[in-house]
């Protein structure tokens, strides 16, 4: 059942997305879509609305970028109540760092190991 | 008699091929209108249709590995950055064999949000600009979506902090 839920949530996000692309007369670029998305969770997430969509979808949630942002925000706020001020700036990252270091790390090593198509 | 000749020749040479240029460049803004004019219209419903089922599909794998990990007794934070760390190899390394391409061209905005997409912008400039060496092509280049991502993603969550510290 979670299966099912985090394929409506994530598709629902994903959908939103290809509207904004569609729809708008501007050129929107996959960097638009996914600063967007990364400040997007995390505003929403400051006011407490993103953690009910998790709750919901599981990884429908916290996979697209949104979840990201979600991360940050939630990461700064709880490490705020553990370290004070320092904690704004240690937070979100350290909440988010296995993310983060992966990202780099896998880029990295894929680039390197593999050629562009065609 | 024949200097003269030869100078109107040159000079009807020159404005002929004035002519010739403002015609051709006229002809272009004329082509361009007309495939502006004829373009296909992106069809809005099945793009927004496969965005949904491929952002759909990429998310429910996640949530089987997620069931799996903590099924597993992970705790739930554990289980959602070992899922995080899976998602973006599986996206690194599909953009390395050229599979992730074929699926962004397929569900756009469905292949782009997910965290897999965010790897894939990560690996495709990186891999593209590898001529131009390892610091100032691949690691440089691998930033180039990542890093804006990355900066509005801190500076956000810190002034949520700042106010949150502030205020609260």
């Amino acid at each position: 059942m979670s299966i099912l839920f985090a394929f409506l949530v994530g598709g629902v996000l994903c959908l939103i997305g290809q509207l904004i692309m569609d729809l708008t007369p501007y050129n929107i670029s996959t960097g638009h879509i996914l600063v967007g998305y990364v400040t997007t969770g995390a505003i929403v997430s400051a006011f407490g609305l993103y953690q009910p969509l998790i709750d919901f979808g599981g990884t429908g949630a916290t996979i697209p970028l949104t979840g990201f942002g979600h991360g940050l925000t939630q990461g700064v706020l709880e490490a705020i109540g553990t370290e004070g001020f320092l904690g704004i700036f240690s937070g979100g990252i350290a909440a988010n760092a296995g993310g983060i270091a992966a990202a780099v790390v896998f880029g990295y090593v894929m680039a390197v190991v593999f050629n562009p198509q065609g | 008699m024949t200097d003269s000749n030869n100078s109107h020749e040159a000079q009807g040479k020159k404005l002929k091929s004035q002519v010739k240029q403002s015609q051709q460049q006229y002809d272009q803004q004329e082509y361009q209108t007309i495939v502006k004019k004829h373009a296909p219209k992106k069809p809005l419903l099945k793009n927004c249709a496969s965005a949904f089922f491929v952002g759909g599909i990429i998310t429910a794998i996640a949530q089987v590995f997620f069931n799996l990990f903590s099924n597993a007794g992970l705790l739930e934070r554990d289980a959602n950055t070992v899922v995080v760390i899976l998602m973006i190899f599986s996206g690194a390394f599909l953009t390395g064999i050229g599979v992730y391409d074929r699926i962004v061209k397929f569900g756009g905005a469905g292949a782009i949000v997910p965290i897999t997409g965010f790897a894939n912008s990560i690996v495709a400039p990186a891999m593209e600009f590898k001529r131009e060496g390892f610091i100032f092509g691949v690691a440089s280049k691998m930033f180039s979506i990542a890093g804006p991502v990355l900066v509005y993603g801190f500076i956000t969550s810190i002034i949520v902090g700042l106010v949150a510290f502030t205020f609260m």
